[in-house]
């Protein structure tokens, strides 16, 4: 699974195929009928033909973890979950099918192998908060066709900023192999404003999965916004449980040009989130609150 | 059509390089494989600045996103000058095109070192010097200062034959007033714009966003104002001119060379489209075949009164 995949030189046009409202966040689905089927957690820059509307902005891409991935005939349908905050989740929220979606990707180090991770755990605890459940999703997936036992826990702020749970519903279609895997996952939801599953933080469920006996042999896979990544970061290496974190901060370019994205590393200097991660072990980082992310 | 030139004695296939620290064809290399050597869309990649030690870069955020552009304050982080000869000194060396690698040091034996070091290795054609990037405070901001440029050139001239390329800055009051003192001192080209010093606040503390206070413009938001320099500065040396700022289409492009550059760098372009030079230089070629033109120099047929 570590192995990321290579992108095409370019930035290229996709046609929408999708734009659905999913509880407060959007799912865009666009069909890449050049690029090559992306592993989880892999990202790519997006932006559309509406960029550089009133007041100039949106001017960057912006990137966008996969979310799901099904294999058409003639091409690869890519699906990323998004919620409209600012200029340039604006226009991608606003995109109609048949528009275009310029993309660059598949970008970035995908989520680690299970076994890589950590060799002897047995089963993955894969946490997502808000927007950020997106590559959990794909990750999700790929976990469950290998066999392996998971547990997910998906925290939102509330119910205008919640969405995507389709995205981990039992039987997906377009599954590898064209049949829909059993999942052996168990999908838990935590809501600051309780409107689904436990009332409170995400991590307030790892820690209690974390005090149990499946701490042991677990490893764990998280995304989600800073605050969150930090709790979860904190979490396991007080556990001693291994975890890598998908993060985000503000990027220019996505192929390792602009230096932007700068994560500071555990014993000095920075790692670039775009070619380094935006996977990251989450003992090679002094912190996950990345200033300026989620700008 | 042919769009080959000659810029101070190198040969180069056509008139489109990268402005220094907007394209790291290494980083690039492990997002896009092969096929970034294959259609390096650049005739001549000039590097990240290195200098002497390594440097880490600045505090994040380094970026804010303006309206047609961006503020970036990235610090310079490199390997310096020891890493860079031997970590990355060989792998831009496999490039399809030639090598400029970009220097800045605190002082004029700092350059020095750098020049004569870079400047030793057969893998570099060209060095450029960053006299003019705003992030850094080194004390000494040599391009401001037509008399500092000049004794900065009188030190390093004398080190090596290979092209000079002086970067000027556009945070002065007299661009070209620096480029004469370039051209006086020795450097075989100029390069502008650089960023322009620039300030981001964050909207509800109003703190500044950025992490080392302030930082540089760049983006089509400043394309007028590089063209405008460009052109004054065109008019007052002898030695070819390379313009960027904004530069983003076949149009532009043919606007840089029409006031008087040589060549052209898209920068910030390639932030949005990492084949975006690619896509200029085919428009510039469509442009130049629309006007009749069959290829370079472009500067004084093209008709820029009015």
């Amino acid at each position: 699974m570590t192995e990321r995949v290579l992108a095409p030189f370019g930035r290229r046009r996709c046609e929408v195929v999708a734009n659905r409202a999913s509880g407060g966040y959007r799912i865009v689905s666009a069909l890449d009928r050049e690029g090559p089927e992306p592993r989880p957690g892999q990202f790519y820059m997006l932006a559309t033909d509406r960029w550089g509307g009133p007041g100039g902005r949106p001017y960057l891409p912006r990137a966008f973890s996969v979310a799901e991935v099904e294999r058409a005939g003639e091409g690869v349908r890519l699906d990323f979950l998004l919620e409209a905050v600012g200029p340039g989740t604006e226009a991608l929220a606003a995109l109609r099918e048949g528009e275009a979606l310029a993309i660059t990707g598949p970008l970035g180090r995908p989520f680690s192998a299970l076994g890589e991770l950590a060799p002897t755990a047995a089963g993955a605890i894969l946490v997502g908060g808000g927007i950020g459940i997106a590559p959990l999703a794909l990750l999700r997936r790929e976990l469950a066709a290998r066999g392996v036992a998971q547990r997910v826990l998906l925290g939102f702020r509330d119910r205008r900023h919640a969405g995507g749970l389709e995205l981990f519903a039992c039987s997906p279609a377009g599954s590898p192999g064209g049949r829909a895997p059993r999942m052996s996952s168990e999908v838990r939801t935590a809501s600051e404003d309780g409107h689904t599953g436990h009332q409170g933080y995400v991590t307030d469920l790892l820690a209690v999965l974390l005090e149990g006996d499946e701490a042991a042999g677990a490893a764990v896979y998280a995304c989600g916004p800073p605050a969150m990544l930090e709790a979860v970061r904190g979490l396991c290496a007080a556990g001693e449980v291994p975890a890598e974190l998908a993060m985000e901060a503000p990027m220019a370019c996505g192929f390792g040009s602009c230096f932007g994205c700068a994560v500071p590393l555990r014993g000095g200097g920075y790692l670039r989130l775009c070619v380094d991660g935006p996977v990251v072990g989450a003992d090679r980082i002094e912190t996950a609150l990345v200033a300026g992310s989620g700008h | 059509m042919d769009l080959g030139l000659d810029l101070c004695g190198l040969r180069l296939e056509h008139p489109i390089l990268n402005g220094s620290g907007t394209f790291d064809a290494i980083a690039a290399r492990r997002a896009f494989g092969d096929e970034l050597d294959a259609r390096l869309p650049f005739s001549l990649y000039v590097s990240k600045t290195i200098t002497p030690e390594p440097r880490a870069g600045n505090p994040a955020p380094r970026l804010y996103e303006t309206p047609a552009g961006m503020v970036n304050s990235i610090g310079l982080p490199n390997k310096g000058l020891a890493g860079f000869l031997d970590d990355d000194l060989p792998r831009l060396a496999a490039l399809p095109v030639p090598l400029c690698v970009s220097v800045m040091a605190p002082s004029r034996d700092g350059f020095g070192v750098l020049v004569e070091r870079v400047a030793g290795r057969v893998e570099v054609a060209a060095l450029e010097l960053n006299v003019s990037c705003p992030n850094v405070h080194s004390g000494l901001i040599v391009g401001e200062r037509p008399a500092e440029t000049l004794a900065l050139l009188g030190s390093l001239r004398p080190l090596t034959d290979k092209p000079l390329i002086v970067k000027l800055t556009p945070n002065c009051a007299d661009p070209a007033a620096v480029a004469r003192a370039a051209e006086e001192g020795g450097a075989d080209a100029v390069s502008l714009i650089n960023t322009l010093r620039a300030t981001a606040l964050e909207p509800r503390t109003l703190a500044p966003w950025l992490g080392a206070g302030s930082g540089g413009l760049s983006g089509p938001a400043i394309r007028s104002l590089a063209l405008d320099q460009v052109r004054r500065v065109a008019a007052e040396v002898s030695i070819p001119v390379v313009g960027m700022g904004g530069i983003e289409s076949g149009a532009d492009a043919l606007a840089m060379l029409s006031v008087g550059a040589s060549a052209v760098a898209v920068g910030t372009a390639s932030f949005r489209d990492p084949l975006a030079a690619e896509r200029v230089r085919s428009e510039l070629a469509a442009a130049l075949d629309l006007r009749g033109l069959s290829g370079l120099p472009v500067a004084g047929l093209v008709s820029t009164s009015s």
